[in-house]
């Protein structure tokens, strides 16, 4: 290891890297901890959107209630349950992972995955229902107008959150999945796949308060 | 897993027998996600019977302990030290001091300038 190299992945499959100045559980340590900072940053960046939604609901909660009778509860139940179960394949993965079991990383990710195209794919379909409907951005129908306030809140949260779920999803391939398949992660090393999970809980997470306030009380 | 931060060994390539963080039993988060499951149709049923402004109270209260469940058992949070348990918390405090801080602003507005009307009119 050159004295350039702070983190030196050169090593064989299931050892930690090494890392400069640091000892492993260290290193373990740090990386969980600025995970859950930048998780914080996440949440905060949603907590704008859900004041948002709080004192606009103050103000219009008649339209508020009409507008939220327009969304599809049945999609937003599947999708509520299909992520709740990918949440779960995720945790399960990291356990997986901290007892060695690589081929279980890779199966209980690739779960997580297709539980996330699946939530893309019925997420679309809600969005091209809606615009079918003239109540979509840039094809709104004038009489739907009052509902503007409450579906252009519903489009910025769940659009950004569908967001979070493909980065999440390309985070759980390149970090979880890929390394995986190289037999990478032990019990002494599986760093990687804590922090995919953890960034999949948070997708799973804003889900749980977005679900019932748009879709059910509105 | 007291051994788990034994911070006695460098950490090049020891063997502890042990790995760093907590393991949680598979079985652990099958129960969680079956009463997150259950939590979800509780949530939907309720919202069924119209119960006026406490409908949004009731789904909140249900939703945080759905939050909390992922937390503590999905994100291992029941075994995170101080430090991490601080990060967890401060996006939910300034999150309560942001809509705390809107409404008693906002909604108060129009009372101020009616003060200030009916003041300019003495």
């Amino acid at each position: 290891m050159s004295n350039a190299a702070i983190v030196d992945h050169n090593v064989p499959p299931g050892e930690p890297p090494h890392i400069h100045h640091m000892d492993t559980p260290t290193a373990y340590g740090a990386a969980k901890l600025g995970m859950w900072l930048f998780l914080a940053t996440e949440i905060l960046l949603f907590a704008v959107m859900f004041c948002s939604f709080a004192i606009m609901r103050y103000y219009h909660l008649h339209e508020f209630h009409e507008a939220s009778h327009h969304l599809d509860l049945r999609a937003g139940a599947l999708n509520t349950a299909i992520l709740l179960f990918s949440s779960y394949t995720a945790a399960v993965a990291v356990t997986k992972a901290q007892m060695g079991d690589n081929r279980g990383v890779v199966k209980n990710f690739t779960y997580s995955l297709l539980c996330g195209f699946g939530f893309l794919i019925v997420k679309s379909y809600e969005y091209t229902h809606k615009a079918h409907e003239g109540m979509f951005p840039f094809v709104w129908n004038s009489d739907f107008y009052h509902y503007k306030n409450f579906l252009g809140l519903y489009f910025c949260m769940t659009g950004l959150h569908a967001l979070h779920v493909i980065i999440g999803m390309a985070i759980m391939f390149w970090y979880g999945i890929r390394p995986a398949r190289n037999n990478r992660f032990s019990g002494k090393y599986y760093t990687p796949v804590e922090l995919s999970a953890l960034y999949w809980h948070l997708v799973d997470l804003i889900w749980i308060y977005l679900f019932p306030l748009l879709y059910l009380v509105g | 897993m007291a051994h788990s931060h034994d911070h006695s060994h460098s950490g090049d390539g020891h063997s502890h027998g042990d790995t760093l963080g907590h393991v949680v039993p598979v079985k652990t988060f099958a129960k969680v996600l079956g009463a997150l499951l259950v939590l979800t149709i509780i949530t939907v049923a309720a919202a069924k019977i119209d119960m006026g402004k406490w409908n949004i109270v009731g789904a909140m209260v249900i939703a945080s302990i759905k939050a909390s469940l992922v937390i503590l058992v999905f994100m291992h949070g029941k075994y995170e030290n101080k430090i991490i348990w601080t990060y967890i918390l401060i996006p939910f405090i300034l999150l309560a001091i942001m809509i705390g801080g809107v409404f008693t602003d906002d909604p108060f507005r129009d009372r101020i300038q009616h003060f200030k009307v009916t003041e300019q009119a003495k």
